[in-house]
């Protein structure tokens, strides 16, 4: 078990030090499929461009863990948001990843969304969602009293949930990690050879050649790309930006529920969630784009953005903005993902995880590992992954900065660094000592959520990048 | 082994913030002997904003050394000064609930005065788009960076762009300078304002941040119309204050809609009995003098709430209008002293008029012989107070041109 961010790669020129699986791409989705294959007594590598796990789409989501309500019947993705979204459910628990199950509730303004909503019914049930319930505009309102004027009824979807998308993978890493996984970082990989017969693919990366017998790409916006590398061409990813705003902690009790927009002919419309760390989250955008760099937000988008969220939640504007930010969702054309096995290469390709592979990933992990032994590795015995516990970064559990027992242990959780999210020494310290350690502030705030607040550094700023610094040398 | 519950605690006076408000209150309080006084100061070291103010104008004194000068004075009169040490939310009307590397505690006070300065509006919060690359500051964190932690170039940046048209800018270049960053620009906002060491794009607008993991530029559209890009890879974005009101807004004591800070009387008493506030949580930012004084004013008020003087009413409130953008305190008792108002104006105004009314009735009018800017606060005693009705409506303030 290792994470290397510099150097040669490990030496895999030996027939028996060739890895059993690569999996090019950290996000989510390669995080959880290392995870998977970390049950399994192979020598498994993740291998990620940036510096760290989680850069790339899996940074800049909603943050939803859906229960697959409004997913294409019968299509994969309907399947495995499903699976996904209850084995999620359900690890959070187990590890500490924070976990909300507010609810949704797709709110209808006009005559002819509240005609929909009894189709989003059906489909629910086809989707195996039972659960779902009409609201009347009384009833609706009693429910979410902040909600502005004109809203005619609603559709209550129970069981959707927010989720803390940063933990999320980072947990998966971890667990890989620790449970064997050898974590690859500032790594991408440029080309493959692939071996002929039985020899292992080659993987050239500048920090030297990788050899493995199997390969996993879940490489986001770039699984195109990747497949290219092995002479595939069977899709086409094309970004699609969604911008977002977070609000200050003091919009929080201005929404119960996750208020989704009921799609129509006009588009998706933008929904407004909490978070776990007690924001609000007004988005995404919907842009179709060539360039997958384009993770700028836009002044026409955040002025949409505010437009919208005016209308579903007027207070929310008098709220000050904690943050901007887009993501990109990886769009094919297909209204499913795009998984396929070639075992003749020894090569699965986990492409087109569109706006669901957040949720989805336990059971994407699985499925690929199942692919996987499909296509000829031998998985062997099942053995337990090694725990963890991740640090809590939800509001609606216990801080440490609020932990008087924690503190009485360890004065370094009675010192409060960051103000605004109440992060202490004693958190920083340990995400710069964790198993995989941030690479930069960013990955810091991710992790604990130091500089992530409303002042944005006025106050701790220079105090988190002291401690970062200090860290890591 | 340490308690694992909170402790419960009671003093006469708790200060949250120590800062030169909070420091001052403390200082007089302790030596007219209001009993125990305590301050809860979150940084490591107290003093506040001027800490990392390594330049002059603190009443002649460099930041650092008013900061020190305030610290002492407070420990001479008798005050306890905890450091490292939040308040985190209420317990009770006047309880604290506390977080200290010795444990969790509730304070109870017979007074509360909250004193928790103010921060400048971050970029996200200004909505500026583009991407979120590193490089990106306020005036606080730079002068955190430079003056409590000797960054220099080579850890601060190349190229520097200053956005803003307050006094803090010329700040943010000068300690730029000093770190060693060349300044490229500054970009004003307005069109008119304080000497600013140039180059300045007065009128200018930030369009957008440029940069993949580190920022590489800042697109800008000027006065006239055209956009061009400014190479750097640094900004700071400065002034655009904000009280830092969380505090207060948690414990549920009300806010003024004009300055977002707490409603206060010119006692600086709160609507909720026994909580005071002073310093720049009123208001956002004043010199440091100017909240120094505020902190010492509201110990007499504290005084009298010892001494069991009943609290007042809320009084009338008064509501700002025309060109004045904020004014405090926010409310006024006609029968009590009359205060001396810290006027705000949005725009630069010269020779304006100060208008004050309450219903029907016009209570004051006078041209000032000033030129007023929105940077700075025109002092004005209310004369016109005691004749404003108890039992009126609110009392509007405006200024025109
Ligand atoms: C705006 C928005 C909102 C969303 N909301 C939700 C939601 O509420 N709930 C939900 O479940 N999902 C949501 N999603 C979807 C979810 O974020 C994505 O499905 C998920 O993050 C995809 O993960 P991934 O691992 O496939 O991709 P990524 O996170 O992009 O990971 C791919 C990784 O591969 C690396 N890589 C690429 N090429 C190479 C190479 N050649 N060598 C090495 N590494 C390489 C990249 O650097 C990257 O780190 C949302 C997405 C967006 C954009
Ligand atoms: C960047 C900058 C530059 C400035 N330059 C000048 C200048 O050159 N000349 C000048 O005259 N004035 C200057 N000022 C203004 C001057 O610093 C302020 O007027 C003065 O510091 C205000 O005092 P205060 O006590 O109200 O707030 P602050 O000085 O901000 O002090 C508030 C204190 O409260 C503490 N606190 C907040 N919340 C809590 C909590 N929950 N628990 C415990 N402690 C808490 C904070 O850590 C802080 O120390 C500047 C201000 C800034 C921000």
């Amino acid at each position: 078990m290792s994470v290397t961010r510099t150097g040669a790669l490990p030496d895999t020129s030996a027939p028996d030090d060739a890895y059993d699986v690569t999996v090019v791409g950290a996000g989510v989705v390669g995080c959880a499929i290392a995870r998977e294959l970390a049950r399994h007594s192979l020598r498994v590598a993740l291998m990620e461009a940036n510096g760290d796990i989680g850069e790339g789409s899996s940074k800049a989501n909603t943050a939803i863990l859906h229960t697959g309500f409004d997913a294409v019947p019968g299509s994969l993705e309907a399947r495995l948001v499903r699976e996904g979204g209850q084995l999620l459910a359900a690890y959070a628990e187990e590890t500490g990843i924070p976990v909300e199950p507010v609810g949704a509730l797709l709110v209808a303004w006009d005559e002819q969304q509240l005609a929909t909503l009894p189709r989003l019914a059906d489909k629910a049930v086809r989707n195996g969602h039972h659960g779902t319930r009409p609201l009347s505009a009384a009833e609706l309102y009693a429910r979410e009293p902040h909600l502005g004027p004109g809203a005619l009824g609603a559709l209550e979807v129970p069981g959707e949930s927010i989720v803390c998308p940063w933990t999320t993978p980072l947990a998966y890493a971890t667990q890989a990690v620790r449970s064997g996984v050898d974590l690859h970082l500032n790594c991408p990989v440029e080309k493959v050879r692939p071996g002929e017969g039985d020899a292992p693919h080659r993987l050239v990366t500048r920090r030297g050649v990788l050899r493995t017998r199997f390969l996993v790409n879940a490489c986001g916006l770039y699984a195109d790309a990747f497949d290219a590398l092995l002479g595939r061409e069977d899709f086409t990813v094309a970004p699609r930006r969604g911008q977002l705003l977070v609000f200050d902690k003091f919009a929080r009790p201005l929404v119960r529920h996750i208020l989704l927009p009921v799609p129509g002919p006009l588009g998706k419309g933008v929904l407004v969630a909490p978070t776990v760390y007690g924001n609000v989250l007004l988005g995404p955008t919907a842009e179709d784009l060539t360039d997958k760099t384009a993770t700028s937000s836009t002044a026409e988008g955040l002025a949409g953005l505010r437009a919208q969220g005016g209308r579903i939640l007027p207070a929310l504007l008098d709220e000050e903005v904690t943050a901007a930010y887009a993501g990109l969702r990886a769009a094919t054309g297909a209204e499913d993902y795009r998984i396929a096995a070639h075992p003749e290469l020894r090569y699965v390709t986990v492409g087109g995880i569109r706006s669901t592979g957040l949720t989805a990933s336990l059971a994407l992990g699985r499925h690929t590992v199942g692919l996987l032994a499909d296509a000829g590795l031998e998985l062997g015995p099942e053995r337990p992954l090694a725990p963890v516990r991740m640090p809590n970064l939800g509001e609606a559990f216990p801080r440490p900065y609020r932990d008087a027992g924690l503190i009485a242990r360890d004065p370094a959780y009675g010192t409060l660094v960051c103000h605004c999210e109440r992060v202490t020494l004693g958190e920083i310290r340990d995400a710069l000592a964790s198993t995989v350690p941030p690479a930069s502030l960013d990955g810091l705030r991710r992790r604990t959520r130091a500089r992530a607040g409303r002042c944005q550094g006025f106050s701790c700023g220079a105090t988190v990048r002291a401690l970062f610094e200090e860290g890591v040398r | 082994m340490k308690s694992v519950h909170p402790v419960e605690r009671t003093v006469d006076v708790l200060v949250v913030g120590g800062g030169p408000a909070g420091l001052a209150a403390a200082a007089r309080l302790a030596a007219a002997g209001a009993g125990r006084v305590e301050v809860l100061e979150r940084e490591r070291a107290a003093g506040g904003v001027p800490r990392h103010c390594a330049r002059g104008g603190f009443g002649g004194l460099t930041g650092p050394a008013f900061a020190r000068r305030a610290v002492r004075a407070a420990v001479r009169a008798g005050a306890v000064l905890r450091t490292g040490v939040s308040a985190t939310g209420w317990a009770g009307p006047l309880a604290l609930e506390v977080t200290a590397p010795t444990g969790l505690e509730r304070i109870t006070a017979r007074a509360v005065v909250l004193a928790t300065g103010a921060r400048e509006r971050p970029r996200s919060a200004r909505l500026v788009p583009g991407s979120r690359p590193a490089g990106v500051l306020s005036t606080g964190e730079l002068q955190q960076s430079v003056e409590l932690f000797g960054l220099r170039r080579e850890r601060i940046g190349r190229r520097a762009v200053v956005v803003g048209s307050d006094p803090i800018a010329r700040h943010a270049v000068r300690t730029l300078r000093r770190a060693g960053v060349p300044v490229a620009a500054v970009v004003a906002d307005r069109p008119y304002g304080p000497r600013l060491p140039g180059p300045v794009l007065r009128g200018a607008t930030v369009l957008e941040l440029v940069g993949r993991g580190r920022l590489s530029g800042v697109l800008v559209r000027g006065a006239d119309g055209r956009t061009g890009l400014l190479r750097c890879d640094t900004v700071v974005f400065t002034g655009d204050w904000l009280p830092d009101h969380e505090l207060a807004r948690s414990g549920g004591v009300p806010l003024d809609p004009a300055t977002r800070g707490p409603s206060v009387d010119g006692g600086l008493r709160t609507l909720v009995p026994g909580v005071f506030a002073a310093g720049n949580l009123l208001r956002g930012v004043e010199p440091g003098t100017v909240a120094a004084a505020e902190g010492r004013a509201v110990a007499d008020a504290v005084l009298a709430h010892l001494a069991g003087a009943p609290w007042p009413a809320p009084g009338l409130t008064l509501e700002t209008a025309g060109a004045l953008r904020r004014l405090t305190p926010g409310r006024l008792h006609p029968a009590g002293p009359a205060p001396t108002l810290l006027l705000r104006p949005e725009v630069r105004l010269v020779r304006p008029i100060l208008m004050v009314r309450q219903d029907a009735r016009l209570l004051y009018e006078r041209r000032l012989p000033v030129l007023l800017e929105p940077h700075r606060s025109l002092r004005h005693p209310a004369v016109w107070a005691p004749d404003a009705d108890a039992a009126g409506g609110p009392v509007v303030v405006t200024l025109t041109p």
